[in-house]
């Protein structure tokens, strides 16, 4: 934790010039290419329609969250079953980012009035998992597993599971008129950059332990 | 919904623990977390403020049409306020359950391009231009709708360039978006406006590719005074080949025409740019000996742990330094660098992984271009990723020296305070500052701010100033910050997200001079797009040489009389002295070694060019 202190906190709004409003400047919303340009007020810029999140949107952020929290599973595990310091920096990697993309899906969807998942979800028959997650006996057989056999299940496991995230990340990309909101579209292209990235640097290192 | 919470509490306290069992290192532990930047008032308008050794010299709020009227943090467009009118509450009265807001990235102000007096600013949903003929008062010229990306902006003579990626993006820049998975309105790629009637620009040519464009590069060859070229860097899915032809996303040993593994070479024939198009999808990551285009793929690191590179099939961004024929792509797994004295045919030199970073994102040369500047942009930009937990090199920047035209890395370098759970931080968009004789780069970190360090010893970059707000909300994360900081023309211009344009000026201070800021006011670009960086030349003149002086007694490489003499000298314009100071600095440079050598060669160039008169 940070020690508390004062800061010193300077508020320069004060100190800086008003900005001119820029009174005159028009808005223009061009046409296609070799159309003409209209002009418009800025009452119409603000009402223009701008794609709302969909109903396949919202089943990506409620799975993405049970997906993401077996991970978080996984991770879990790994503190008293392994030995080595790049599995364990790895490990923290994937709890960081994913723990706080499950506050960043949950507030995506309490802030659009959408309900967030049942806790248990992930949990569910092994049929209704999501791609790539792990079935109960996955888990179970990770969780019983130690030293470098649990380095080695992990990674396949992991490995895995974030190929299974990639897949949902494709199939909202499929999907008629979903990650049209600018929110769902970096975050989803996050996800896939991320967990594709993780997913080289765990290739490597199986590849390493398997020799 | 409440054990969900409990749930992810349980987690937090796992990460915790591997925190502190973990070998990286604590910030909150540094001398850093006695910095300024630490819990500053949160606010959307009135933000407490950190600053040291800049000011701040204006703030222009984001114009009607680029905010969503229902998101506060999209609305910082209320007149201003009239002088000693109390200050209204960013925060819920107390009783009242506050709202959740909405981070309002469609309305998301990004990068930033320059021409003139002219500043353009990108956005989520269009452009924004600027007058900046008066750097304190910048003036609203137009703003353009026209949304489907970030709003990556370049700019050519009478060409405005803008990246866009997003499926909503339609060829008529409508706002509605294409529901349709396939469907002929649908426009990604890169747009060409117009802007010769800057008051009413209009739309010339919409370059389709197959993955969007997520950002782009503008290249000015030298050689080809008929073309301009784009570099578009997609990273989104492939679109399927009944939306466009030639489009396919298979893997590279199937599909030889995969759209994966490339980037996308635009030709813009100058006299009739809406005859662009795409020329080559070159393969820059191909392995030059087989052919194969998944080239990284083989190439593996010894060490365990280290990320393999192999499936890095795009590049985020790629800043391209013309006059030295060298390119520095951040190609997701991959930092690479690139021979493009054949624009239409770059040629990989080398390609570095690292196994600290989660997303190779852009990448900055130095002016003599023998270090390049990496960022990783782990987490996207909309997370927090400079906690006191977050570890130092994690989210940075790596630096590293150009050797026998190979990368080799020395350093890296974060934002040194650490920033709240509230705040979206990681390492973001940045320029040099043209200071003679060091490599100084002002940088962009979100809601971390901005940064200005020096990293002329690429072992040991140290950060020289710094502006930084504190976060927009104090309970939840609203994404903002700076997008983009840019220094031009002797200003620095911050692009923030949610509260508009800021216009920053750097002051003399321990870590810089004076001499050395007036140098640095002396280069003036017609045009300025940060992924098109441009070779400084500064002149040999007084001031120049004060520069270099002032230098020279930091680093103790003159004694202090004589920097004393030839300072007199200077404002004596004594030529005699003069004449025999430059032949005498002159043959100690032959002597010295380092970065003072070349500046013992500057100054002796710079005292000679002193006497003569002014062009």
């Amino acid at each position: 934790m940070r020690p508390a202190r004062m800061p010193l906190v300077l508020v320069l709004v004060s100190a800086c010039r008003a900005a001119s409003p820029g009174e005159n400047a028009p808005i223009v919303q061009p046409g296609a290419p070799g159309q003409p340009s209209r002009v418009i007020t800025a009452e119409a810029a603000a009402a223009l329609p701008s794609p709302a999140h969909t109903a396949a949107d919202v089943r990506f952020m409620q799975g993405m969250i049970g997906h993401h929290a077996q991970a978080l599973e996984m991770t879990g595990l790994l503190a008293t079953r392994t030995s080595s310091d790049d599995m364990r920096k790895l490990a923290k990697r994937i709890e960081v980012s994913q723990a706080d993309e499950i506050k960043m899906m949950q507030e995506w969807l309490a802030s659009r009035g959408e309900p967030l998942p049942d806790p248990h979800a992930h949990h569910a028959d092994d049929a209704a998992l999501m791609p790539g997650m792990l079935t109960r006996e996955e888990m179970g057989r990770l969780a019983a597993a130690r030293g470098p056999e649990f380095d080695r299940l992990f990674l396949r496991y992991m490995i895995k599971h974030h190929e299974g995230a990639l897949v949902m990340v494709r199939e909202l990309f499929a999907t008629p008129g979903a990650a049209q909101e600018a929110e769902i579209f970096a975050f989803a292209s996050e996800v896939e950059a991320d967990q594709r990235m993780e997913i080289q640097r765990m290739a490597a290192m199986l590849k390493e332990l398997e020799g | 919904m409440k054990s969900m919470i409990t749930r992810a509490g349980c987690v937090l306290a796992l990460v915790c623990f591997a925190v502190s069992a973990g070998p990286a290192q604590e910030r909150a532990a540094s001398p850093a977390a006695n910095d300024p930047r630490v819990s500053l008032k949160p606010g959307l308008k009135n933000a407490g403020v950190a600053i040291s050794n800049m000011e701040l010299i204006a703030n222009v709020p984001k114009p009607p049409g680029f905010f969503d009227p229902k998101a506060p943090a999209g609305e910082p467009t209320e007149p201003e306020r009239p002088q000693g009118a109390p200050e209204e509450a960013d925060t819920a009265k107390p009783g009242e359950k506050p709202r959740p807001q909405r981070s309002s990235l469609n309305y998301a102000n990004s990068d930033l391009a320059f021409q003139g007096n002219r500043l353009f600013a990108g956005n989520f949903s269009g452009v924004n231009i600027y007058d900046i003929a008066n750097p304190a008062n910048p003036k609203l010229l137009a703003s353009i709708v026209c949304p489907g990306g970030q709003g990556d902006v370049s700019v050519y003579r009478n060409l405005l360039f803008m990246s866009v990626e997003q499926t909503r993006g339609r060829l008529d820049c409508g706002t509605q978006g294409v529901q349709e998975k396939v469907s002929p309105e649908r426009f990604v790629g890169v747009r060409i406006f117009d802007i010769t009637d800057i008051r009413k620009p209009r739309q010339v040519a919409s370059v389709q590719t197959c993955r969007g464009s997520h950002t782009h590069t503008l290249l000015v060859d030298p050689k080809d005074a008929a073309n301009v070229y784009v570099y578009g860097s997609g990273t989104s899915p492939v679109r399927p080949g009944d939306e466009l032809a030639g489009c396919s996303g298979g893997a590279p040993d199937e599909d030889p025409n995969t759209a994966l593994f490339s980037i996308d070479v635009i030709q813009v024939p100058l006299a009739a740019p809406d005859k662009a198009k795409v020329v080559n999808r070159p393969r820059i990551f191909a392995d030059p000996k087989t052919g194969a285009i998944a080239g990284l793929e083989k190439k593996r690191e010894a060490a365990p742990g280290v990320q393999a590179a192999s499936e890095t099939n795009q590049c985020h961004d790629i800043t391209v330094f013309p006059e030295i024929g060298l390119a520095a792509g951040a190609c997701s797994g991959n930092g690479i660098l690139l021979d493009i004295s054949d624009p239409v045919n770059p040629v990989r030199l080398d390609a570095v992984a690292d196994k600290n970073f989660a997303y190779w994102h852009s990448a900055t040369f130095n002016n003599d271009g023998t270090k390049v500047i990496f960022t990783d942009e782990w987490g996207g930009g909309t997370r927090p990723r400079c906690r006191a937990t977050d570890p130092p090199e994690w989210g940075a920047n790596a630096i590293f020296d150009i050797v026998d035209r190979k990368l080799q890395f020395r350093s890296y370098y974060k934002l040194p305070p650490p920033q709240t759970e509230q705040e979206n931080c990681v390492a973001h968009n940045g320029s040099l500052v043209p200071v003679p004789g060091r490599d100084i780069m002002v940088q962009s970190w979100y809601q971390g701010g901005i940064s200005v360090f020096d990293f002329t010893d690429s072992a040991r970059p140290v950060e020289i100033a710094y502006f930084d707000r504190g976060p927009v909300d104090a309970k939840q994360l609203v994404t903002a910050g700076h997008w983009s900081a840019y220094w031009y023309n002797g200003h620095i211009y911050g692009a923030e997200i949610a509260r508009g344009l800021d216009v920053l000026r750097l002051k003399p201070s321990e870590h810089l001079t004076k001499n050395e800021l007036d140098a640095a006011l002396l280069v003036r670009f017609e045009e300025f797009n940060a992924q098109q960086q441009p070779r400084i030349a500064w002149p040999a003149n007084a001031t120049v040489a004060r520069a270099y002086l002032d230098q020279l007694a930091r680093t103790n490489a003159l004694p202090a009389e004589r920097l004393t003499a030839l300072r007199t000298a200077l404002d004596r314009k004594d030529r005699a002295q003069l004449e025999q100071a430059a032949a005498e600095i002159q043959s100690l440079a032959a002597s010295a070694t380092g970065r003072d050598a070349a500046r013992l060669r500057e100054l002796a160039a710079a005292l000679k060019g002193a006497l003569a008169p002014a062009p």
